[in-house]
């Protein structure tokens, strides 16, 4: 297959720097997205009518188009309304704003699972609220979003990749590079399909780490081995 | 005379085209204990509901001591950590343990340090007979002991009054006991309840009055003795009549 494993071992640092540069748009488009997703979450949810429609406008917007299209309004077409952004603001923006969407989602789904009768319980020992979603709700909520949510960082992980096209130097742009010195775009592609596939195991890895960790004693939602 | 803590006054509550109750009247005394008895769907649970202002009533007065508790300019969170609730469910936050579940509302709502938070908790733990608990989590506890853990929550916040509604309805028959026990210590230690319950031996021994709830409304008042032995209302007679054969049939077959 193109001799991958030689070019992978000739280009490894130049692909390690594009890699850092792929975890950095990973990491911050999920810190992004997480604050802004739960916040439409909890708009969607706790809301008033306006804010509600909001959330689910901006929702449906960003899951209905395709990321690529996103990041070239935001990195060509914001300069035409007077702002421009670098690639790499463009970038993190694009990712943080996108992923907003589907984890908003997935949050919103796990809220609602916990139900009306926490915040009733909640509020009958006089907790307000905002204290109950703060100290109640979320919480369990969270927890119990991890398993779904897990998706989410694999998913941006990979969806990253289309920031080349602007010209970030992350790993598909170091892929690019390889395969035009080269000749060899089956070989480089191959070399760098491997380096994802390193790092979504290790992402792979820490989510069942966080998901053990952040089990709540005799709470286990997953059926036991050999349970329906 | 006793102390009123809770006046009721022509209290209705509608859903939509549903009246749950009508023209409700009730006054409880300091240190008595009041149990709701009534078919299910007469309103019950709603009135207690009402009470803990978890539902805005449509008409009528409620007050707690001489506040009026209904008035539009009533802090509702100060008025719930005055009124303990028990629900039929437990409803423990799942991700705390027992002590924690005990804890929060002190320390959040009463704004103890945690120190003194941590003692009060041990205590109220202690005098549901879980203090060898309060180290594990709801899902690690039995229903009787999930009920204990929540009524000391409610006992955490020096409540006036406590409501309970069906408290033992979710729990497995050997586990009644246990809840019904802490509820009576509780009562002859002069605490002021409002229990909404099907059990009818508990009924009889504990309450200073029975409520007979249907449809609605109040059909009848009054002493165990009375209620139970001396009816006045034909509907009375019919439902203890029911509910007295049901578990009377249960006790025969266990």
């Amino acid at each position: 297959m193109g001799d991958w494993f030689n070019l992978l071992t000739r280009f490894i640092d130049d692909f390690l720097v594009g890699a850092l540069v792929t975890l950095e748009l990973t990491g911050i488009g999920l810190v992004m997205g997480f604050i802004l997703g739960l916040g439409l979450a909890l708009s969607k949810v706790y809301g008033s009518k306006p804010l509600r429609w909001f959330a689910t406008g901006y929702i449906e917007l960003f899951r209905g188009t395709p990321l690529l299209v996103q990041l070239f309004l935001i990195y060509y077409g914001l300069p035409s309304l007077g702002i421009t952004l670098s690639q790499s603001v463009s970038a993190y923006l694009a990712l943080g704003l996108n992923s907003a969407a589907y984890q908003a989602e997935y949050l919103r789904g796990a809220i609602q699972a916990i139900g009306k009768s926490q915040m009733t319980a909640g509020r009958s020992i006089g907790l307000s609220r905002w204290q109950t979603i703060l100290h109640i709700i979320l919480p369990q909520a969270l927890r119990l979003a991890i398993p779904s949510w897990s998706n989410e960082p694999i998913l941006l992980l990979k969806s990253t990749g289309v920031v080349f096209l602007i010209a970030v130097q992350d790993l598909m742009a170091k892929a690019k590079r390889a395969a035009t010195t080269t000749y060899n775009p089956i070989g480089s592609y191959m070399a760098v399909a491997v380096v994802y596939l390193v790092m979504v195991f290790a992402l792979n890895a820490l989510l069942k780490l966080l998901e053990r960790k952040a089990r709540i004693p005799g709470f286990e939602l997953a059926g036991k081995k050999g349970e329906i | 005379m006793a102390n009123q803590i809770l006046t009721i006054k022509n209290l209705t509550k509608i859903y939509g085209e549903n009246t749950i109750f009508e023209g409700i009247d009730l006054t409880v005394n300091e240190g008595d204990t009041i149990v709701i008895i009534g078919p299910s769907g007469t309103g019950k649970s709603t009135l207690l509901r009402c009470i803990n202002l978890l539902t805005k009533p449509n008409g009528g007065q409620i007050w707690l001591d001489d506040d009026e508790i209904t008035a539009a300019d009533v802090n509702e969170e100060n008025v719930r950590q005055h009124i303990g609730m028990v629900f039929q469910n437990f409803l423990l936050f799942n991700h705390l343990n027992a002590l924690e579940n005990v804890k929060l509302g002190l320390v959040k709502v009463k704004k103890m340090d945690k120190a003194a938070a941590e003692t009060k908790a041990l205590h109220e733990l202690e005098r549901v007979g879980l203090s060898d608990r309060a180290h594990h989590y709801p899902g690690q506890l039995s229903g009787g002991q999930q009920q204990r853990v929540a009524i000391a929550r409610a006992l955490a916040m020096d409540p006036r009054i406590m409501l309970f509604d069906e408290p033992t309805s979710a729990l497995d028959p050997e586990l009644i006991g246990e809840v019904l026990e802490v509820m009576r210590k509780l009562s002859l230690a002069g605490m002021t309840m409002v229990v909404v319950t099907h059990e009818m031996g508990f009924a009889r021994e504990v309450a200073d009055r029975i409520v007979f709830m249907e449809k609605g409304s109040i059909v009848e008042q009054g002493p165990p003795d009375d209620l139970f032995y001396r009816p006045k209302n034909q509907r009375t007679r019919e439902f203890l009549w029911k509910i007295t054969e049901l578990y009377g049939k249960k006790e025969k077959e266990a």
